[in-house]
């Protein structure tokens, strides 16, 4: 949900130019930055860990700082280790590491799912209101504020549609489809705000240009407004699918559904006393998913959109 | 013969938040096919808002605009003009052919067509080795030139400019008047061009419109001929008079033994 | 007359809207556990307007605390950024990726670190959640400098505080009200959100589900439109106070 309005403006400084070996170089070099700082965070761990009070510290009655023992703050070789752990202690059952990438894998499904959704949503919306003065001034602050209040608390309600409406004779409504709905309402709203913002910003002259040749409304949509949009978009596009991941996490967690990380970070939660490690591991995973969402976004943009001789 | 273009008691008023704006008063113009017409005054004059009222890119609060005998709108919608702007405004996304396709493209020409139409065209202005590139790789003055290419991509019998040199340096846009002119050789084409370049509006063309300014009225029309209009034009004396009667116009002065059409 | 014309097509489409909800949900005798109708809400409304109010009270505190305790981490964090290079070039990477995080994930985490009964946890996601907007928007007000302003206070001979308490922290502020705005909404969500994963169970979220469970759709939806209204007062302070600092605010066509 992070900066709606401001993904444009972030857009503006967000293409890098100059050569693809620059890119590359600049790339590498804020990874390695990143990763420089994970290892930072995770050395303040293990120092406060070691050397951190084992209750804690409290002001006026409040724990402001965590308890440094084993149990609430594991270690990150802990961590590690309890990846290879079977998950129960039954004969042929999967490991924690099993158990993280298949739950990753179902959420990723979901929240695919809820990224095409809303995106879909988002560009016809964001077309419709270009397209339409009156339209854009009558829906822009309801596609603001959806987003901007919490109707994400709508979700347990979304999950009691699952399993009692019949969609058609022969379709009940599936608890995945709540997921899929919840997941594609967080991340419409970056798209369309993008997108309008993108098929805005088309030059005077660019538009007085299409006037001057006739252009109908459509070519000047197809021709010019779209290709100028991308720019937009496609940042747009990358934030809701982080926001889709989002979504879809908590959407399972509230609908019940199984097979994802949701579920998976929940039921670990209720294991945090008896095996600590394990939480850790299925947040790292959501965390991974997360990047890897934005990441597919950014491969599509470079293998799809950019091919294609835009930009 | 009828007029490329004729205005006839041209109005126009809008309004700003800081009140309303009387941008042209009362303008009279008659232009012949073939001539190349400028548009020169002080800044805020109305001259790129007349020329746009010419384009049917705006609408005059009164008064009647006609184009190849039919109304600006018609001929907007007829494809009748080709313009050019002070910034090229090609498509960054586009290559440069595609840039200059585009009008011919936007009205259903079929690709072959338009692959030779854009070759022949920049072969005109010079740039043929470099229809695939991408307009950002081009330098200011080659945009400009893909532009021009462009706005004659339908063989229009009027071009619209409005100060298409205006971002260049002075060699290089001494070098596109140049090739303005040999084009126009070429196509025989009307040109209303605005500019607030003395120089330039002597050197290309075949009558000066002075206007005054806001509210923008024709001060005086001043008839510019040349015996030739190439690097010698400007050494010629009859240049040195076309600028001092501009000059004079534009300062309010008129002079009777200057060549000259009191209006 | 033009703020009339402003307002009136959104709140036209939202009148709208509520008589379609009604006529849909009466009309085609939808049940309620698939959307109740806006009076049946309304009415639900009534009888649980005062716990809506305490709920929405704990709510907004765990958002309030979070969204002060994030945001000066965050600015503070963009103005030690905008002094020390390295700094900056570790934390902006690491931010766009938190971007990409679900950071409400981190709420069990807590809760384990801190004791599930503390409120703490809920307030810490808040404040995570919060940082990086804050962080972002705050760093990129800090970025715009001037090279004008630049030249001059090298001219002056000054320190690299004194540039950026002169020249950078004027410059920025409307960017960390426009972060402010941008978070302030979303800290709401993640206090809301917060709650699902246990810990504390004394605002919204919580009632959200509990009325859920006992099939209590009205009154669900009441709290609901708790939530909502909540959202929009922190939306709205927030933007009162960015306009209050910027009276200039871009609009770009």
């Amino acid at each position: 949900m992070t900066e709606l309005l401001a993904t444009a403006r972030a857009s503006a400084d967000a293409p890098v130019p100059g050569r693809p070996a620059g890119r590359l170089v600049t790339g590498l070099r804020r990874t390695g930055m990143a990763l420089i700082g994970v290892v930072v965070l995770l050395v303040v761990w293990e120092l406060y860990r070691a050397f951190g009070p084992v209750a804690g510290v409290e002001i006026g009655g409040q724990r402001v700082l965590p308890r440094a023992d084993p149990r609430s703050m594991p270690g990150v070789l802990e961590v590690l280790r309890t990846l290879t752990q079977q998950e129960v202690q039954v004969q042929g059952s999967r490991t924690v590491a099993e158990a993280v990438l298949a739950s990753s894998w179902g959420t990723l499904r979901m929240a695919v799912g809820g990224w095409l959704l809303g995106g879909l949503v988002g560009i016809a919306l964001a077309v419709a209101m270009q397209r339409f003065r009156l339209v854009e001034r009558g829906l822009l602050p309801y596609v603001v504020l959806s987003q901007t209040v919490p109707v994400i608390a709508i979700a347990p309600l979304v999950a009691g549609w699952g399993g009692r409406l019949q969609l058609t004779p022969t379709l009940a409504w599936q608890p995945w489809m709540s997921v899929v709905v919840i997941s594609a309402y967080l991340a419409f709203c970056p798209v369309a705000l993008g997108m309008l913002r993108g098929l805005h910003a088309t030059t005077d002259i660019s538009r007085e240009l299409f006037t001057s040749f006739a252009a109908t409304q459509r070519q000047t949509l197809i021709r010019l407004r779209v290709p100028a949009s991308l720019p937009f978009l496609v940042p747009a596009l990358r934030l809701a699918a982080a926001q889709a991941v989002v979504g879809a996490i908590v959407a399972e967690i509230s609908t019940g559904t199984r097979g994802g990380i949701g579920r998976l970070i929940l039921e670990y939660a209720q294991q945090a006393t008896s095996a600590p490690g394990r939480l850790y591991a299925a947040i790292l995973g959501a965390a991974l998913l997360g990047l890897l969402a934005s990441a597919l976004v950014s491969l599509l943009d470079v293998l799809v959109l950019r091919r294609g001789g835009q930009r | 013969m009828t007029p490329a273009v004729r205005i006839e008691n041209l109005d126009m008023r809008f309004s700003t938040d800081r009140g309303e704006v009387h941008a042209l008063s009362g303008i009279d113009l008659s232009i012949e096919p073939g001539a190349f017409v400028s548009l020169i005054g002080p800044s805020g004059c109305g001259k790129s808002t007349l020329l746009r009222c010419i384009g049917n890119l705006a609408t005059p609060t009164s008064g009647r605009v006609q184009v190849g005998g039919r109304t600006a709108h018609e001929a907007r919608l007829a494809h009748h003009y080709g313009i050019a702007f002070q910034q090229a405004g090609l498509l960054e996304w586009r290559s440069v052919q595609r840039n200059v396709e585009l009008p011919l493209e936007l009205h259903g020409v079929g690709k072959r067509e338009r692959a030779e139409r854009a070759a022949h065209l920049l072969e005109l202005v010079g740039l043929a080795d470099f229809a695939r590139m991408r307009p950002s790789e081009l330098s200011g003055g080659m945009q400009q030139r893909v532009a021009i290419a462009r706005s004659l991509a339908e063989e229009p019998p009027l071009l619209l400019m409005d100060e298409p040199f205006g971002a260049l340096d002075e060699m290089t846009r001494e070098r596109m008047q140049a090739e303005l002119l040999a084009i126009r050789e070429r196509t025989g084409t009307t040109v209303v061009f605005v500019t607030h370049s003395i120089a330039e509006a002597v050197f290309l063309s075949t009558q000066v419109v002075v206007m005054s300014a806001r509210p923008g009225r024709i001060v005086r029309i001043v008839d510019v001929d040349l015996p030739s209009r190439d690097e010698d034009a400007r050494e010629h004396p009859q240049f040195f008079a076309g600028i001092t009667a501009v000059r004079e116009a534009l300062r309010g002065r008129t002079s009777a033994a200057l060549h000259g059409d009191d209006r | 007359m033009t703020r009339l014309k402003v307002l009136a097509p959104p709140v036209v489409v939202g009148i709208a809207a509520l008589l379609l909800w009604q006529i849909v949900v009466v009309a085609g005798r939808i049940a309620t556990f698939v959307l109740p109708s806006p009076t049946a809400i309304a009415a639900a409304f009534g009888t649980v307007a005062t716990d809506v109010v305490q709920a929405a009270i704990a709510t907004g505190t765990t958002a309030l605390i979070g969204l002060v305790a994030g945001s000066l981490a965050g600015i503070v964090a963009a103005i030690l950024a905008a002094r020390f290079r390295l700094l900056d070039e570790v934390l902006s990477p690491l931010s766009a990726a938190a971007n990409a995080m679900p950071i409400i994930a981190l709420a069990p985490v807590f809760n384990a670190m801190f004791g599930s009964t503390s409120p703490v946890p809920r307030r810490l996601v808040v404040a995570v959640a919060v940082f990086f907007p804050l962080f972002v928007n705050t760093a990129r007000g800090l970025r715009r400098i001037d090279p004008v302003h630049a030249e001059l206070m090298s001219s002056l001979a000054v320190s690299g505080w004194a540039l950026t308490r002169y020249v950078r922290l004027p410059t920025a502020l409307p960017f960390v009200f426009t972060g402010l705005r941008l978070a302030s909404s979303l800290a709401v969500i993640a206090a809301v959100v917060a709650e699902y994963f246990g810990g504390r169970q004394d605002g919204l979220g919580s009632r959200i589900t509990s009325a859920a469970s006992a099939t209590a759709y009205p009154r669900a939806w009441s709290y609901v439109l708790g939530a909502v209204a909540l959202g929009l007062v922190f939306y709205l302070a927030a933007l009162m106070l960015e306009r209050l600092f910027s009276p200039t605010t871009r609009r770009s066509r």
